[in-house]
């Protein structure tokens, strides 16, 4: 691990990372937790119980309501017809239809309420203040902590504490107290469990996880984890998987192109984002088992017959499926499933196929049912 | 028997003219979950201070150095098929690989395990 030189930031959990013996690394500009008791234990305990994740780093940023249809210039989302308490993944593009950032848009009664990713987010707020119009309310809420509860027991922990939260569905959020702090809880994360990210005052958050961590079924976990978790879920990692140079559809999140911007365009890059709609992309991002056991890392090139197509933008140990396994874009001819190509690591030509992602099944509770 | 330790966090035993290597108790703790290992075939020429073997933990692939000069004569199967060993077992049964000794001489540059632990205090 580097030694880094510039002053790094202290999440509002640091006291409480630090007595639970995690082990604290440069991430994002602040100081974090990578892993308490080790990776594929904190990540097989989120999978089979629930995991609580400080993401305090992340930029939580307030717009007025009627802000919904200046950002629909930028974002290609639905944000005007965005409900009451509902969410929206979308991603803040560029003019030529490049990725800045992606991120979470929730209206709220007397807001809108956006997440956006922590090494990013003084990027993205002077990107906005530049490209929304003059006198746009953006207000950074750094005094506010995030935290999320993810796994399949999430959602009684939660309803204990929070009575009500277990009849969110996914994407849908609301007001809670959680221990007696106001809280706005959503139903979303990063992990491809079911469970809850909440907001709450910095002041407040130790509180609130030590309450959560005395739950039995609560465990701390690190960013490690996370990263291993969201690869199994097919969940792009902005700066990784996601950067200025792909687009929406390369990316493979179309899906967070609203119907109604697919038909009237009107964000940025629209032309070149609903031009690769109509005709595809040259490039997609996908998902790639590699043979044997072992890890394929970000850099590594993708070969077919001796030449370089492609790169993996992401990969690692899958601890849940005990398998290497990564993201990569490839040229559209190499893109479908069971594509068989080759990863070079160190010299050596390692077989990979091409499959669907999740590698491992989402776990989200949806309106009307299970996922 | 007399082990002897790298800065590098390797460790080397010698038997009957053949020593054995792996990775430390403290170099494991900082790698984390090993989930691969890359050991190279017997009959390989390892340079001290050079790249021996390849251990890939959750996070990350680190370079495991040779400790002396010598030639591979078996790498260890067991670690092989089950890398988390180098994690439950780090300064026994999740050697690396044994090799011959070139030049005895090497050995002297080496700590041994006093100073090698008091070397990892410091860290």
């Amino acid at each position: 691990m580097a030694d880094t030189v510039e002053t790094l930031e202290v999440l509002p959990l640091d006291v409480l990372h630090r007595e639970l013996g995690a082990r604290m690394v440069p991430f994002a500009g602040y100081s974090m937790p990578i892993q308490y008791e080790g990776i594929i234990a904190e990540h097989q305990w989120t999978r089979a119980s629930a995991g609580l994740f400080d993401v305090s780093h992340m930029g939580q940023i307030l717009f007025d309501p009627d802000a919904d249809a200046a950002l629909e210039t930028i974002l290609p989302g639905d944000i005007t017809g965005l409900a009451v308490n509902a969410i929206r993944y979308s991603m803040l593009l560029n003019d030529q239809g490049g990725i800045l950032d992606d991120l979470m848009v929730t209206r709220r009664a007397n807001d809108l309420y956006m997440v956006v990713n922590g090494a990013t987010k003084h990027d993205d707020i002077a990107d906005m203040a530049a490209r929304l119009p003059a006198g746009t309310r953006i207000e950074c809420r750094p005094d506010w902590a995030l935290l999320a509860l993810q796994g399949p027991k999430a959602v009684e922990v939660l309803e204990r504490l929070a009575p009500g939260v277990a009849a969110l569905s996914f994407m849908r959020a609301g007001g809670f107290t959680v221990g007696g702090v106001e809280a706005w809880v959503s139903r979303s994360g990063y992990t491809g469990e079911d469970g809850y990210e909440i907001s709450i005052p910095a002041a407040d958050a130790a509180r609130v996880a030590r309450l959560l961590l005395a739950q039995p079924e609560v465990k701390p976990i690190g960013l490690g984890a996370r990263d291993s978790l969201r690869l199994e879920a097919g969940l792009p990692l902005y700066g990784h998987d996601l950067t200025p140079d792909v687009t929406p559809v390369e990316a493979g999140l179309s899906f967070a192109i609203s119907k109604r911007r697919k038909i009237e365009g009107g964000f940025a890059g629209a032309d070149r984002v609903l031009g690769q709609l109509l005709n595809g992309a040259d490039r997609r991002r996908v998902g790639l088992r590699i043979d044997g056991r072992q890890p394929v890392r970000e850099g590594a090139p993708v070969v077919v017959d001796g030449a370089a197509v492609g790169l993996v933008t992401s990969g690692g140990h899958g601890p849940a499926l005990n398998a290497p396994i990564a993201m990569a874009y490839v040229p559209i001819a190499l893109a479908a499933d069971g594509t068989r190509l080759q990863v070079e690591v160190r010299g050596r030509l390692l077989d990979a196929t091409v499959v669907p992602m999740p590698f491992f099944p989402k776990n989200y509770v949806r309106q009307g049912g299970k996922a | 028997m007399k082990r002897y330790f790298t800065k590098d966090h390797e460790w080397l035993r010698i038997d009957g003219g053949i020593a054995t290597v792996g990775i430390t108790d403290y170099a494991q703790a900082q790698l984390g979950d090993v989930v691969f290992v890359e050991i190279p075939p017997v009959g390989s020429p390892l340079t001290k201070g050079k790249e021996a073997a390849v251990v890939e933990s959750v996070k990350a692939a680190s370079e495991v150095y040779a400790p002396i000069s010598g030639k591979v004569t078996e790498a260890n199967a067991d670690l092989e098929s089950d890398p988390a060993l180098a994690n439950s077992a780090p300064e026994d049964a999740g050697w690396f690989f044994k090799m011959t000794v070139a030049d005895e001489g090497e050995l002297e540059g080496l700590m041994d395990e006093a100073s090698y632990r008091a070397y990892t205090e410091d860290l």
